[in-house]
């Protein structure tokens, strides 16, 4: 009612995207102020995935709980295994044998790469290209079969446990990871040839979609969503955990600020994760891939915080501890939910053709923002 | 700026601020009706420039609600945990999504899972659940006979 | 494949020879089924994990087309089948509904995957999520898994193909309702 007087008035047209929409990725809601074709307004309507995962876990142990984090980012499931398994041995206070290091920085690598390839995919046929979308889960499938063989599970790993992970790796994983590295080396410049260099491709990234640094920074975005903005945020690199302060990688960053330069920071940061993969594959220490921990773990009193990288930005995990067997509060910071409330930022006074390719290029998993 | 000076800096701010023993950040406890103020000065102030919260969520302890802020500053490479305690009854703060853009959002999450209310707030209404939910169900005595199964 | 399954996806009917060739005798109603079994069109609807295993399916590697799902529809009005792929929750049941509501018959559901079966892994302690789709809409074929294995989905959608040939249509229960009640 109200949105018809607004419209009679000033001829703005309100529409409804989602929650079923090929493009939301998705079951995201937006309602959209259009003044002919020009976005004034986009308002999201989150929930439509809201699966109460922080309520849940709070009758869940902490062994438990771990489980349920794989289906909020379900791209990034061993980083959010990850992140989780980080904070319980920050309160039980464990350092974690170097094998099983290697190994979650090894799978999360892996995990990042196709997480990426998907999002690669998932944008070009956002903006209307069919085919690299399976190009990209042709290569993704090879990803997948890896995973499977060692986790046995193809989407939700669950494989990190704290105190390491749950199982040594498969014998053949060494060789399949380099096969693939082979592979995909091969594959990144058809990437590039295929989407990279297409004008037409192009010209819908470009002056698309602008965030300004300090803006940026303000809605709280992270990940390639900040890097395409020209700042520095990778938790890799500035709160390392695990090894990633021995690695050597670059984090890109683009200055554009547009979906161009953030679409670049993405196809540069597969390869830097294929960089480092290849540092760590030949690397693989002997011993134990698990630390010994008491089969029913209690975290002493007290809040336990930790942040990783996901594919998206970053992830943070609060646990409050009460010091009983679950936890009494648990807080997941997604990336998702703050990238995405930078939307209506980018999105206002562009095309609403444009809105597509904005949506992709930040890469919303929305399990992840509605938790 | 190391753990023991930015203590002491916060404590310049305001008197009423106590400090958390432990953690791993430093944790403040503020009264919520300075909040808005010291926030204001973190954000503010090239000594501590936060220019970035990473984390914003509210606990509820039975007897209170708590409200956690989680700040960074880019700059200076330091962080700060801010709490502050509300009234169960009748939980209100000011809203601090002028300062920190991010916290539109995470304030109306809030508002939506456990019922705080933030004054000045542009557009507080519920994100996640529908607008006809009655309750708050992150608060620990939520009960709903209908969907939750209980365990 | 045995000879049995050939016949399965064989067009319906006998065949009766005659000196240029043959005759065929069959039912429309068989040969409808077996029309429909082998082109439906499925609606993009996938709301979390699940979602991804079934671009997995339709994707290079096991590829649905080979059965004739490629024509995923992004609008219900053009679908046949809906494959739930995901967790529903009580904001999200009105949606599905409406969307069922939209397709035109015949039209089938399958549930893929512990939550769209009976909420799976958010079945305890959880305030928002519908515990398995079929409180909201009738489904014809349930997959378990979570989330299912590709070749588990392409199993459900060979289920369905039989379940449609075999006739066990919705229409004709409607039609028994309906004629029930008048
Ligand atoms: S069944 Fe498992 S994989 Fe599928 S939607 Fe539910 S949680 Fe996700």
């Amino acid at each position: 009612m109200l949105q018809e007087v607004a419209q009679k008035e000033t001829g703005d047209l309100v529409i409804n995207v989602g929650p079923q929409h090929p493009s939301t990725h998705g079951v995201l809601h937006l309602v959209i102020t259009l003044n002919g074709e020009t976005i004034k307004k986009v308002e999201p309507h989150l929930g439509y995935i809201h699966r109460s995962i922080e309520k849940m876990c709070e009758s869940l142990s902490y062994r438990q709980f771990i489980y349920s984090t794989s289906r909020m980012d379900y791209l990034s499931a061993h980083i959010n295994n990850h992140a989780c398994a980080l904070a319980v041995e920050k309160g039980l206070q464990i350092e974690i044998p170097e094998r099983a290091q290697v190994i979650r920085v090894l799978m999360d690598e892996l995990t990042r790469l196709a997480s990426h390839q998907l999002w690669w995919g998932a944008l070009a046929m956002d903006v209307g290209a069919i085919t690299p979308f399976f190009h990209a889960f042709r290569e993704r499938e090879v990803l997948n079969d890896i995973m499977e063989e060692t986790c046995g599970a193809r989407l939700t790993m669950n494989y990190m446990v704290p105190g390491g992970v749950m199982f040594d790796l498969h014998p053949n994983f060494q060789s399949r990871v380099k096969d693939f590295i082979t592979l995909f080396k091969s594959k990144l410049p058809e990437y590039d040839e295929l989407v990279t260099g297409n004008v037409i491709f192009q010209n819908r990234m470009k002056q698309v979609g602008f965030i300004s640094a300090e803006d940026a920074v303000s809605y709280g975005c992270t990940g390639p969503t900040l890097r395409g903005s020209g700042v520095s945020c990778d938790i890799r690199k500035h709160h390392p955990y695990e090894l990633y302060d021995k690695l050597q990688f670059t984090e890109p960053l683009e200055t554009g600020g547009d979906c161009w330069a953030r679409y670049l920071v993405r196809m540069e940061e597969m390869r830097q994760s294929l960089h480092i993969v290849e540092q760590l594959i030949d690397n693989i220490p002997e011993g134990e891939f698990q630390a010994k921990t008491k089969a029913v773990l209690k975290l002493p009193k007290g809040e336990f915080y930790s942040r990783v990288e996901t594919a998206r930005g970053e992830l943070g995990v609060y646990i409050v501890s009460e010091g009983g067997l679950t936890p009494y509060r648990i807080k997941f910071r997604s990336p998702g939910f703050s990238n995405l409330s930078a939307l209506d930022h980018m999105a206002r006074g562009q095309k609403i053709g444009d809105l597509v390719a904005i949506m992709g290029t930040l890469d919303l998993v929305i399990p992840d923002i509605d938790r | 700026m190391n753990r023991e000076e930015l203590q002491s800096a916060i404590t310049a701010l305001n008197a009423d601020i106590t400090f958390e023993e432990g953690g791993e950040y430093l944790t403040a406890n503020i009264p919520a009706d300075a909040c808005r103020d010291i926030m204001q000065a973190l954000h503010n102030l090239p000594a501590f420039e936060m220019d970035y919260m990473f984390c914003l969520t509210c606990v509820d302890w039975k007897t209170h609600l708590t409200m956690v802020y989680h700040l960074e500053s880019r700059k200076h490479a330091h962080a700060v945990v801010i709490k502050s305690k509300l009234d169960r009854e009748n939980p209100e703060i000011e809203t601090l999504s002028d300062i920190w853009r991010t916290a539109e959002f995470l304030e109306r999450e809030v508002y939506d899972l456990f019922g705080v209310r933030f004054i000045h707030h542009s557009d507080l209404r519920r994100l996640l659940l529908t607008d006809d939910w009655e309750g708050y169900p992150l608060r620990k005595d939520y009960e709903d006979p209908i969907n939750m199964i209980k365990l | 494949m045995d000879v049995k399954d050939n016949q399965q996806h064989a067009f319906p009917g006998d065949v009766h020879p005659t000196a240029s060739g043959g005759i065929l005798v069959s039912k429309l109603d068989d040969v409808i089924n077996w029309a429909r079994s082998n082109s439906l069109w499925p609606l993009v609807f996938g709301t979390s994990c699940c979602a991804i295993e079934m671009m997995s399916t339709a994707s290079a590697k096991y590829d649905w087309s080979r059965f004739g799902f490629e024509v995923a529809r992004a609008t219900p009005r053009q679908a046949d089948v809906i494959i739930i792929a995901g967790t529903i929750v009580n904001k999200m049941a009105p949606v599905l509904k409406r969307l069922y509501d939209q397709m035109a018959d015949p039209k089938y559901v399958i549930a893929m995957g512990a939550c769209a079966t009976s909420g799976g892994p958010f079945f305890y302690n959880t305030y928002s999520v519908v515990k398995g789709a079929d409180h909201v809409i009738p489904v014809d074929v349930y997959v378990a898994g979570c989330p299912p294995r590709p070749e588990a989905l392409l199993h459900a959608l060979i289920t369905l193909q039989a379940k449609i040939k075999a006739g066990d249509k919705r229409e004709k229960i409607v039609i028994e309702k309906f004629v029930d009640s008048n």
